[in-house]
């Protein structure tokens, strides 16, 4: 997909992020923030796949602009699903 | 073979082999492959994104029931699994480095150490599963799961409710480690090809595409940790 070579030092310090972002999401987790703690767990959870995708799968060097394309049309399709079936079943017992 | 010695004409310079008739150029060919396998992921996202939105559902309508389902995972296994999938995750990452800049035995030890570390990631979600048959956490008829709603002691878990959460996990960690399974065969039979040399700086499509593959599987552990193991930890 590219021919970008991405320097050892930037794979480590990758390597180091994510790992620290799961330290960091069992703490979070073990302290009270109430309906937060869903949000702070599923905002780590994004960025740390942020990271993957952008810097293992090399999406942020693709020089082929469809797998930018088709990422952002997998991760809508997504939220459609998501946000339209939650907001179906969110709101079934209104009355 | 008439066919293919035509198209093999129709190219100026056909100096590759590896350089199928309908691609002008190895690079072109190469982005095709891995937007292939793009698209692939893409229809991923949405196989799994029907089980996340089952599990918010479910979720959201038994909020208790699955905070108890929650507590009883081990937060020390499956936060190993995330470390140890995220190591695998650099030795791909790395061994598509190693493809790039012609490092063979490089290739093949990342390569390698790719497969241990999803053999011990399937081995340590052997050991969960086996601890869930024994406490009687697998849903059927012999489900048996009792205590109490997180922050409710007056509130008894529904075996019913519960059952859903356990399904769910059975299911969502168990398709996972399906793709763990396919992911260690691609990789088995990449390191067969890398270590015959087939493998570097001018042909690497097949490391980096299953790569790909990998870091999306990868993915999927991250989101599955948290919503599993770590909802309502702190109650």
């Amino acid at each position: 997909m590219s021919e970008h070579i991405s320097s050892l030092k930037l794979y480590i310090g990758i390597w180091l992020a994510l790992l620290a972002g799961t330290l960091l999401t069992v703490i979070a987790a073990g302290i009270d923030l109430g309906p937060f703690n869903a949000v702070v767990a599923l905002t780590i959870a994004t960025i740390k796949a942020t990271l993957v995708v952008l810097f293992f799968m090399h999406v942020k060097y693709a020089h082929e602009k469809m797998t930018k394309v088709v990422l952002i049309s997998a991760i809508f399709w997504l939220a459609i699903l998501l946000a339209l079936s939650m907001a179906d079943y969110a709101t079934r017992l209104w009355t | 073979m008439r066919n293919s010695s035509v198209a093999a004409a129709n190219h100026e310079a056909h100096e590759n082999p590896a350089l199928l008739h309908h691609f002008a150029t190895e690079e072109q060919q190469k982005d095709a492959a891995s937007l292939g396998m793009w698209v692939f992921l893409a229809t991923e996202i949405m196989f799994f994104g029907g089980m996340f939105c089952a599990y918010l559902v479910y979720r959201y309508w038994y909020f208790g029931d699955f905070g108890a389902g929650s507590q009883s995972l081990s937060v020390g296994l499956g936060g190993t699994n995330t470390a140890v999938l995220i190591c695998s995750s650099l030795t791909v990452a790395l061994a598509v480095r190693a493809a790039q800049l012609d490092q063979r035995k490089t290739l093949v030890i990342c390569l390698v150490l790719t497969m241990l570390l999803g053999l011990m990631f399937l081995g340590i979600k052997g050991v969960e599963y086996h601890d869930k048959f024994v406490e009687h956490h697998v849903p059927g008829p012999s489900f048996h799961f009792p205590g109490h709603i997180p922050s409710h002691p007056d509130v008894p878990i529904n075996q019913q409710h519960a059952q859903i959460f356990f399904s769910l996990y059975f299911v969502m960690t168990g398709l996972h480690a399906l793709h763990m399974i396919i992911g260690v065969g691609l990789f088995a039979v990449i390191t067969f090809y890398a270590m015959r040399n087939r493998y570097g700086s001018h042909y690497y499509t097949p490391v980096e595409v299953a790569g790909l593959y990998w870091h999306f599987v990868d993915i999927v552990w991250i989101y599955l940790f948290p919503l599993l193991y770590l909802i309502d930890r702190h109650k």
